[in-house]
């Protein structure tokens, strides 16, 4: 028992030392900006103003920023940053498997695409 | 040890002997927890990984500023992105709310928790309820799982004057169900998620009030909790950006 509070009363120290007050809000307008920022370029470059057109640069963008709002909600809402380093490399290195299935699936999709609707003894219609 | 209230299984894990020293100094609900999570992610980024196959798969595809620019009671078309806009920021807002519970629990106040922990309820309850709204808008649209707006029609005219409104490239009937089925499978797939922590977030605030965790020392509930919250907002996010800004 002793041991179980022990744990615990050092898990709340050192993750009061990561959080406080005015680092929650700091993260939470980072998150607010970077929203904002999407929203700048959806609704201004590319919908109002016609600077940018959809496609690979914009999708990219959008993607970079929605990853690096992924950070912030991980590292700082979860505390993983502030966690040992080993446990923050145990719940982060699984997810090679998904950029290979990402990869595995649009490369699948792209083939289909292409090769499917050409297949003349199964005509796709 | 008898004045506190421990679960069964935190004390079977107790002894040096059953791995009572912990090697990442958490407590062992707050790994599972968190491997939870990570096999949920895994979940979801099946279905999101999908979705992007079923899109380099059709040569079109439904254009997202078309098909989301409804502002219930303000606007019924015109306005790509606003209601969404206003739904992630809700969302955003409750995950700090959470986050403030559990620094409150840390300084073992209360009266605080309960303060964050009603903002974080009731920021869930409205997300939920926005997503009804946009759900309903659909639905009334002919979008569902298995249809769209030209399911039933045989004339092909009409079949592409129901599609028409939101394609900016070509039409595809078949692109249009894809995106239906796996518009309703994902997002209700993430609300039951939120529904889910909405329902743990109201047991851990009767847990508060019934002063549970204090006779525990501990608001590490609330941290745990904490985590399955900030993860459907995290789910979200990526949500956000592949439904409706790609």
């Amino acid at each position: 028992m002793a041991h179980h509070d022990h744990i615990a009363a050092h898990d709340a120290h050192e993750h009061g030392e990561g959080m406080d007050k005015k680092r929650i809000w700091s993260v939470f307008f980072v998150l607010l900006a970077l929203t904002a920022l999407e929203f700048l370029i959806a609704l201004g470059f590319v919908h109002h103003w016609g600077i940018l057109q959809k496609g690979a640069l914009v999708n990219t963008i959008y993607i970079a920023l929605t990853l690096l709002k992924a950070y912030y909600i991980v590292a700082f809402f979860m505390h993983l940053k502030f966690e040992k380093s080993s446990f923050i490399v145990i719940c982060s290195i699984v997810f090679i498997f998904i950029v290979y299935f990402i990869a595995l699936l649009l490369i699948e999709g792209g083939y289909l695409l292409h090769h499917f609707n050409e297949h003349p003894l199964y005509p796709n219609k | 040890m008898s004045t506190t209230t421990v679960s069964h299984l935190d004390k079977v894990k107790d002894g040096p002997w059953s791995g009572g020293k912990s090697p990442w100094n958490l407590e062992y609900g707050k790994i599972m927890m968190w491997f939870f999570l990570i096999s949920d992610a895994f979940t979801f980024s099946a279905f999101l990984i999908y979705y992007g196959a079923q899109k380099f798969a059709q040569p079109t595809w439904i254009d997202a500023d078309k098909i989301f620019q409804s502002v219930p009671g303000i606007a019924d078309s015109g306005q790509p992105l606003v209601f969404v806009g206003i739904m992630t920021f809700i969302l955003i807002m409750s995950s700090v709310t959470m986050v403030l519970a559990v620094e409150a629990g840390h300084r073992n106040s209360k009266q605080e928790v309960v303060k964050w922990m009603l903002w974080t309820i009731l920021g869930g309850l409205c997300f939920i309820g926005c997503q009804a709204i946009e759900w309903s808008h659909l639905h009334h649209q002919g979008f569902w799982f298995g249809r769209n707006p030209a399911t039933g029609l045989t004339d092909p005219d009409a079949i592409a004057a129901a599609l028409q409104p939101y394609f900016t490239k070509e039409i595809s009937y078949t692109a249009a169900l894809q995106f239906s089925n796996l518009f309703f499978t994902i997002t209700g797939f993430h609300g039951f998620h939120v529904s889910i922590g909405i329902l743990l977030n109201i047991i851990v605030l009767f847990m508060t009030l019934n002063n549970t965790f204090e006779r525990r020392g501990t608001y590490l509930m609330i941290e745990k909790v904490g985590l399955y919250w900030h993860f459907v907002d995290l789910v979200w996010v990526f949500v956000f950006t592949f439904f409706y800004l790609i």
